[in-house]
């Protein structure tokens, strides 16, 4: 795999352990409070790993975590979403989970042994925020508010994988792929304007203590 | 000279910062220990990538063994089957009980539904899952039907 797709799945999990930590204290459920932050902190521990390879023994994946610019990342616009409303939260999970599955998946077979490697000790941990998602939407696939929020961000979870992938995440989630006109603005490349106030904050501590923050 | 037998020693002595009952050795995180011409070389294992623990371990080893170079190894040759029967044991005396062995394929939620998983406190299987997700990204939490305790159950991967 390209170094800027590793980067994009790396950006992915940081963006979206971001907003997943947003739930932290606040989420409808106590049970959902713990379920959030440890899916968030997972996330953001294979954002880290995915950086550190990408850096190598003597680069620096802060560096590449925190020192780009907005536009310079490479997450889908579905995880820049701020969304703070149960449904569309539960709806990105799980689709982001399905499609990340696939990515995942492809990722094992890489040709480079480092890639397969930890494609394969991410995946035995997806495992368990595939099982959270899957059981929320067996809960709710039935409810409006619920296929609402999925609809609305179907393309977006399109815009997530490569066009290769797509077609094997219709099957999976049972919907139909959008038209390229649907997908403009909502595919990796794009970024929704919901980006730079979260980068504002993300790389704050970075930003303002250049020399590293000692606490 | 340092030998190899030495370095697996203090290794030993080194606990888990999150579940100090047992050391890294038992939890199996250490792959392996090189020692040539007095250079050390530890090649360690992370558990879960996100686990806050893992940089505490690392330091941890290299203030324990000074001048050991220590390897961080990010594929997927740690298991919770790695953890040593004796750290097992360990764990479940704590309250906190073993995982299950890892399977072919990744487990399913009605696994973890199911009535298999032993209550370290009274033995029973008369166990529900409560969350997936618990207190670190090791662990799950379940309730004892038999003797009305909650507990932590590790997570298999």
């Amino acid at each position: 795999m390209s170094e800027q797709a590793l980067l994009g799945l790396a950006d992915d999990e940081l963006v979206l352990g971001w907003r997943d930590s947003e739930w932290t204290g606040i989420a409808p459920l106590l049970e959902e409070d713990v379920a959030f932050s440890s899916i968030a902190q997972n996330e953001i521990g294979h954002a880290r790993a995915v950086y550190e390879l990408l850096a190598g023994a003597d680069g620096d994946a802060d560096a590449l975590a925190f020192d780009r610019k907005p536009e310079e990342y490479r997450c889908a616009p579905l995880v820049e979403l701020h969304l703070l409303e149960w449904a569309h939260t539960i709806a990105r999970r799980w689709l982001y989970e399905v499609a990340d599955e696939i990515r995942i998946t492809a990722l094992k077979d890489d040709s480079d042994s480092a890639v397969a490697g930890l494609a394969a000790k991410i995946d035995r941990e997806e495992a368990y925020h595939r099982m959270h998602a899957e059981m929320w939407h067996d809960r709710l696939r039935d409810e409006p508010r619920f296929r609402k929020a999925v609809e609305e961000l179907w393309p977006y979870a399109v815009g997530m994988l490569p066009e290769e992938l797509r077609p094997e995440l219709a099957v999976r989630t049972g919907l139909d792929l959008p038209s390229n006109t649907v997908l403009q603005g909502r595919q990796r490349g794009s970024h929704t304007e919901e980006l730079a106030p979260l980068w504002e904050e993300m790389t704050m501590v970075r930003r303002s203590a250049p020399a590293g923050a000692q606490w | 000279m340092v030998g190899e037998a030495e370095v697996w020693e203090a290794l030993e002595e080194i606990p888990d910062p999150e579940i100090p009952v047992v050391s890294l050795v038992d939890l199996g995180v250490i792959r392996s220990v090189d020692v040539s011409n007095g250079h050390v070389r530890i090649e360690f294992t992370p558990t879960f990538l996100g686990c806050p623990a893992l940089e505490v371990m690392k330091r941890a080893m290299e203030e324990k063994i000074p001048g050991a170079e220590v390897r961080v190894i990010q594929d997927d040759s740690w298991s919770t089957d790695r953890i040593t029967p004796a750290g097992r044991e360990k764990l479940r005396a704590a309250g906190l009980a073993p995982p299950a062995p890892r399977e072919a394929s990744a487990p399913k939620l009605v696994q973890l539904q199911a009535n298999v998983f032993r209550c370290p406190y009274c033995g029973s299987t008369k166990t529900r899952l409560e969350n997936i997700f618990g207190p670190t990204p090791c662990r799950s939490l379940r309730y004892c039907e038999s003797c009305h305790q909650p507990f932590e159950q590790f997570k298999t991967i």
